[in-house]
């Protein structure tokens, strides 16, 4: 079955048309990311499909059941986003407790206290840190409490936006051991957006690389660790990227 | 070779209400017209130890140190004024976040004129063609036009290039560049630290490059330090990294992914091990 299905998708940002006919698939349970550099509309295509950016025309289908485009409760339960900046996602003057809760309080879920401290042992946080605010927090903690964020309501599919392009390398390698650990325990689906490809590499199946709004190539992981991508553009993100590497 | 800098048993303390907490604990190295790198973690102090060369620790911070001496003069000797002679025309820093680092209300052109008419008097014809020579040196395709832009008008690329033609057109001799490619993308980052490594050569000047990324510190400079918990726990040469013996060292090296990642699990630091409390 396909988890996450576009079709067509164009997204603009009133005049400015930010994608064009962008068509992907993913499988359920594969873990699949978008690269390419700043300002080639990949974190756009996860805005959209959170339904951040509501300007699209196309068709975006999560699980089977295509998203409209305004605020959808049943599309929260099955899709939800990690952002970037964990110094900036997390609300300053919410406890981790407030954070992890608020979702719970907006879909009427109960049983609140196991759920939270099920939620914070899954992503290895300690249980002293509950009711602490974010600024008491690491990078790598509050990374940590984002990604209990939005597993909170047990989605199927998450939606990652360079989840760990702003924390140092030790800790960016315990979040990706976390991710790929979630994703094998709760059978999720990934769509990361990186511009990392070493990240690529270690966490997914497949990737699209896009330019200028557009997808260039898709292409299987076993490809980019043989060093062998199709199109030129993807060669020369490939070439920096090795080079950086030795 | 005269040393450009030589510190001795720096250390830097800020005061906490439980007690000082020492966040620079007794570094020495020595720096000539070379390239060093300085890597570690966030709270390692190699920024605190970029920022206590050009005295820019504020009270309650405090700098001490045998020895801190760049070019023959004793930097803790000298008085905030005689400081700001030497910021920028002797010794200059490449920031972190273009996005903070420029002045919002100045053009770009005005502000890199500025960070020269700062240390000497120009008759305003040379000003402006130094300024457009600069902009051109840092492969901005089209220096006039991006002389009369505001900061927010270019991309993160770009306003990093900005900031390091404002620091390079006074030609100083030390440049510390701390964390300055963190905020962009892999494609403009290696554009722009072609940029510095090719200006330091030309000048002749020294580099200080701070940074957590070790590859990338070890691809453009000739000597690393690498920091842990405000000490410098292994020196090597840049090509030696990978042969690094310190635990540390090796465990950041292990735990970067790399392009053809094997691995299922990526080996994590088990910071207990160095930890001192």
């Amino acid at each position: 079955m396909t988890a996450l299905s576009l079709k067509n998708l164009d997204i603009s940002y009133g005049d400015v048309q930010i994608t064009h006919d962008v068509n992907l698939d993913i499988a359920d349970g594969e873990s699949f990311a978008l690269v390419g550099e700043s300002g080639s509309g990949k974190s756009t295509v996860l805005k959209a499909i959170a339904g951040l950016a509501p300007e699209w025309s196309g068709e975006i289908t999560v699980l089977g059941s295509p998203r409209g485009h305004g605020i959808d409760r049943a599309f929260s339960r099955q899709c939800q986003m990690v952002f970037q900046d964990p110094y900036g996602s997390l609300h300053p003057r919410k406890t981790v407790d407030a954070t992890l809760g608020e979702a719970l309080t907006i879909h009427g879920i109960g049983d609140r206290n196991a759920r939270i401290e099920e939620v914070m042992a899954s992503v290895g946080l300690d249980r002293k840190f509950r009711f602490r605010f974010p600024h008491q927090l690491s990078g790598g903690q509050r990374q940590r409490v984002a990604i209990a964020r939005a597993l909170m309501l047990k989605p199927k599919v998450l939606l990652l936006d360079e989840p760990t392009s702003a924390l140092d390398v030790s800790v960016q390698a315990e979040i990706l051991n976390l991710l790929k650990r979630l994703r094998r325990e709760q059978n999720l689906t990934f769509l990361m957006v990186t511009h990392n490809l070493a990240v690529v590499s270690f966490l997914c199946d497949r990737l699209a690389v896009m330019r200028q709004g557009r997808i260039v190539e898709v292409a299987d992981v076993a490809d980019l660790k043989r060093g062998d991508l199709k199109e030129p553009y993807s060669r020369e993100l490939m070439q920096i990227s090795a080079a950086h590497a030795n | 070779m005269s040393n450009l800098l030589e510190i001795e048993n720096l250390r830097v303390t800020f005061p906490t209400p439980r007690g000082d907490l020492e966040v620079v604990r007794g570094i020495s190295f020595t720096l000539g017209r070379e390239r060093l790198g300085i890597v570690g973690e966030s709270g390692s102090g190699k920024s605190m130890t970029g920022r206590s060369i050009l005295q820019l620790i504020r009270a309650p911070g405090r700098v001490t140190a045998d020895k801190l001496v760049f070019d023959g003069i004793d930097l803790l000797k000298q008085s905030e004024r005689q400081m700001r002679a030497i910021r920028g025309a002797r010794i200059s820093m490449v920031m972190q976040d273009p996005k903070f680092s420029l002045n919002p209300v100045m053009t770009i052109g005005e502000q890199i004129a500025e960070a020269l008419l700062t240390h000497q008097k120009l008759p305003r014809r040379e000003v402006n063609s130094r300024m457009l020579a600069m902009l051109e040196s840092v492969r901005i395709a089209d220096p006039e036009r991006v002389a009369k832009l505001y900061p927010h008008e270019v991309s993160g690329g770009m306003g990093q290039r900005v900031m390091i033609a404002m620091m390079l057109i006074p030609e100083p001799d030390l440049l510390i560049a701390d964390e300055p490619t963190s905020a962009l993308d892999v494609s403009v980052q290696a554009q722009v630290l072609d940029i510095i490594d090719e200006l330091v050569k030309r000048k002749g000047m020294g580099l200080i490059f701070i940074s957590h990324d070790l590859n990338l510190v070890s691809s453009y400079c000739d000597r690393i330090l690498v920091m842990n918990t405000g000490e410098v726990v292994e020196e090597c040469k840049a090509g030696e990294l990978m042969a690094a013996k310190h635990p540390y060292t090796r465990g950041l090296i292990a735990s970067i992914p790399r392009l053809d990642e094997t691995r299922d699990e990526l080996p994590v630091l088990d910071r207990s091990a160095w930890a001192k409390a």
